[in-house]
């Protein structure tokens, strides 16, 4: 854990004001400064201590703000952000699948039929990019303000839209940035082990009953009971 | 210039299970066996060891175990017509990759055939008449009776350490098995695995419904094991790892837990892997194979001379291989004439969720790939399909395979997508959650075919398989009869609610999200080299020293998993080559 009080301080707080839509670190004063002074991050760097290496702070504040509202804190569980997730995409951002490196992608490109799958030449680090600057800018033009600065409402309707595809943008089709990159890739870091950046503390995993990778249930799977004992991740936290 | 390597008795393209099989087979005849394979090694420590490979990003959200498509794939359209786009993502099936192949991330479920289905055609005329054979169906017989396979199904049962109830030992019907089995010549060689709370629940529905529920045959051993090439299986345990994942139990049957071990200890055989095929060379007739010629990890081409080939990659790349090398006559849709290609099939595969009530654990983490219940009044010949107009069917099952949340927390209908409805959702269901199935034939078609893509190529230059299919009428009134069945059994078993994915007329083949691996045909095997590419040895009409394994020989797509008949066909062509073949190498069929 990082010692730094003041730079504690400054997170509790920030995490704190999540649901309302204010992490975004930058729409405070001191983040910025905050983020330059940081040292580099460590391996696997606890929450508090994380720094994006691929997000410009702009896009990391999108990112912020997107997983405060795809998996908000309320009453069923922990929050996208305070799990760690913003941290689990950008760490993603430099694995090869970011680069597109697990697919297909030799041209020529075409539209195909939507059942046909992917067939655009971005990759996901492309999609990132042009997503977030295709939504931050949309809500500029329309609400004057970027998306990470809207109010929980406006942020949902944003949101919504896109998934319903009547938000559209000429620059890249938004709802597949939503769907098969930004959506997915929240939900995948929010139940992935934690040692990938997201679930802290297997927090994800508690709150639907999933006993991780305890893998191991040859006296439990004949009686439809509930599992009485709590999740193991990879490198052998248990929770 | 590619260098010349030294000459071999036997070379194997392809290091899954048919690769493996052939391999030790043939080099306990005394053959010098070489097998070449294009992905890494693999073995169980260090690649599936615990806690490692049980990790849903890398295997399941990022296909770790999966074909690594930036290098090779295949171009798909639904008709003759459209422009193929390629398969850039992983999603309708998943080829493996290295040794041991889809052998590793398999579930485990261990068919064999139905006696009827292998004679199809002559079964369907007998009795319902050829006007019930629609006219663009390409229905055939496969050459091949299950009386002549059941020695090897029984074999490849007892190396994989099946576990099952048999329903019918030399035709004496047994209680608690499959009471439409084929006559098995013996019994598994394990007891079936436990039923998981979903296999439970869909047993006594469907038994109240009349139906003849039996636990699944599953390569997922339930007790300890040694086969009969010595290695050893230990108890699955139900980790819920099964599909996408390798074994961290030695439980599931793979190349690797049942004949690798046994086969390394040879001397005659050698393994070359990052070893990719490029085609298989014949003499200036054409009608002997001399070799193959591969890439190796450098880019280098090396020419592999051998005395006999045998094609036994995944489906995709042995009919890639044949059209690739010119052996055969490529199939065409407009004349009917050629066979490389022709009866290119798929299977259907419909998926209903059922949501229980809080008190109803089903736990769905817990699992193992065949574990199961399943019915089969309504496969092959089992039923009167007079009145229902289709030809085809296939099995119902409540197999609970184990799934975590990345994997997809299923949610009834309606459901939000994500915020706190979703939460509120997933913490509702995820433990109420259980599936059941129908997996169901897809018959082959004239318009249904392989070839060549014209403009996509592979990483080593090669043009990609092009792949020509679409759900056809027949196969999407199959479907939506056991659509009805489902939603029939998913009632009874008591879920409050359903969601899933039932096929009907009218869709397409969707290519995105996951529905099986079963693909098959495109080599089809028979007696009559108009309509097949290989004998019922599987060996080549044109070229009788080669042969081409896997479930790209099957005649049609049948409704049970293919491993059992691709093994127990393996097994098969590796006797008779032995018994045969070796004492006067030629055409083992002379029309």
């Amino acid at each position: 854990m990082n010692s730094n009080p003041s730079r504690r301080k400054f997170l509790t707080g920030a995490i704190a004001l999540t649901p309302i839509g204010v992490v975004a670190a930058g729409s405070s004063a001191e983040a910025p400064a905050d983020l330059r002074d940081s040292a580099p991050a460590p391996a696997h760097p606890a929450l508090a201590d994380y720094r994006p290496t691929f997000f410009t702070p702009a896009e990391w504040e999108f990112i912020n703000a997107a997983c405060a509202r795809l998996i908000p804190v309320d009453e069923y569980g922990p929050g996208a952000v305070e799990i760690g997730v913003p941290q689990y995409i950008d760490r993603q951002m430099g694995t090869p699948w970011a680069d597109g490196a697990i697919w297909y992608m030799q041209g020529p490109f075409f539209d195909a039929s939507p059942e046909f799958g992917y067939q655009s030449p971005l990759t996901p680090k492309q999609q990132y990019r042009l997503g977030i600057k295709a939504i931050d800018g949309l809500c500029q033009e329309r609400l004057k303000k970027p998306f990470a600065e809207l109010t929980p409402a406006q942020q949902d309707d944003v949101l919504g839209r896109i998934e319903k595809g009547s938000l559209t943008s000429p620059d890249i089709p938004l709802r597949t940035f939503f769907s098969s990159f930004l959506l997915k890739n929240v939900v995948e870091g929010y139940f992935g082990d934690p040692m990938y950046g997201g679930n802290k503390d297997m927090a994800a995993w508690k709150m639907i009953g999933y006993p991780g990778v305890r893998a191991d249930y040859l006296e439990w799977v004949g009686e439809a009971k509930p599992y009485p004992y709590g999740p193991v991740s990879i490198y052998g936290e248990r929770g | 210039m590619a260098t010349v390597a030294k000459p071999a008795d036997v070379v194997i393209v392809g290091f899954g299970w048919t690769g493996a099989i052939m391999a030790i087979e043939l080099a306990q005849a005394g053959l010098n066996v070489l097998a070449l394979e294009r992905g890494d090694d693999a073995a169980t420590v260090p690649n599936w060891a615990y806690p490692k490979v049980v990790d849903e990003i890398a295997q399941s959200a990022r296909n770790g175990l999966l074909q690594n498509l930036s290098k090779t794939t295949v171009t798909i359209r639904h008709s003759k017509n459209d422009r193929a786009a390629p398969y850039r993502q992983i999603g309708s099936f998943k080829p493996g990759t290295g040794v041991g192949g889809a052998g590793i991330h398999w579930s485990g479920v261990h068919s064999r055939v139905m006696p009827e289905e292998l004679r199809l055609k002559s079964r369907v005329i007998e009795r319902y008449g050829a006007g019930f054979i629609p006219d663009d169906m390409s229905l055939q017989d496969w050459g091949i009776t299950y009386d002549e396979l059941e020695p090897h199904f029984d074999r490849f049962e007892y190396v994989c350490g099946t576990s099952g109830q048999a329903g019918n030992i030399q035709g004496r019907k047994i209680e608690g098995g499959n009471p439409f089995e084929a006559p098995r010549s013996r019994g598994f060689p394990l007891p079936p695995l436990t039923s998981p709370p979903t296999s439970v629940l869909f047993a006594e529905a469907t038994r109240d419904l009349g139906y003849h529920p039996y636990p699944l045959p599953a390569a997922n051993a339930s007790r300890s094991y040694t086969n009969p090439y010595g290695c050893q299986l230990g108890p699955c345990n139900f980790c819920g790892f099964c599909s996408d994942y390798g074994c961290i139990n030695y439980s599931k049957a793979s190349p690797q837990t049942t004949i690798l071990p046994s086969l390394y200890r040879m001397p005659n055989f050698a393994l070359r892997t990052n070893a990719h095929v490029l085609k298989v060379n014949t003499d200036s007739s054409g009608k002997q194979a001399t070799g193959v010629t591969y890439v190796d990890a450098q880019g280098r081409e090396v020419e592999q001379p051998a005395t006999m080939v045998v094609l036994a990659a995944f489906h995709l790349h042995n009919v890639r291989l044949m059209l690739s090398s010119g052996i055969g006559e490529p199939y065409d849709p407009d004349t009917g004439k050629g066979t490389v290609g022709r009866n290119f099939c798929y299977q259907v595969l419909n998926s209903v969720n059922l949501f229980f009530d809080e008190k109803t654990y089903i736990n769905q983490f817990m699992g193992s790939g065949g574990a199961g219940q399943a019915i089969e009044d309504f496969y092959a010949d089992n039923f009167d399909h007079g009145p229902l107009g289709f030809i085809g069917g296939g099995v119902i099952w409540g197999r609970q395979t184990g799934n975590g949340p990345v994997r997809g927390i299923p949610l009834p209908s309606g459901s939000p997508t994500w915020g706190s409805g979703w939460k509120a959702a997933v913490k509702e269901y995820f433990l109420h959650t259980g599936r059941i199935e129908s997996q169901t034939s897809n018959m082959a078609y004239r318009g249904c075919y392989l070839d060549l893509d014209p403009t996509y190529r592979d990483a080593y230059g090669t043009p990609l398989l092009r792949m020509t299919l679409n759900w056809q009428d027949n196969d999407m009134r199959v479907s939506e009869f056991f659509g009805g069945r489902l939603s029939e059994i998913g009632k009874a078993m008591g879920a409050k609610s359903m969601s899933g994915r039932v096929l009907k007329r009218g869709d397409n083949w969707d290519t995105r999200a996951y529905q099986s691996t079963h693909i098959n045909g495109g080599t089809a095997m028979g007696a009559d080299p108009k309509t097949s590419v290989v004998n019922k040895y599987l060996q080549s009409w044109d070229v009788p020293n080669l042969f081409v394994l896997g479930a790209n020989v099957f005649a049609h797509g049948i409704g049970y998993n293919p491993t059992g008949l691709v093994g127990g066909l393996a097994y098969w062509v590796a006797a008779n080559i032995r018994s045969t073949y070796l004492k006067d190498p030629g055409p083992m069929v002379r029309l």
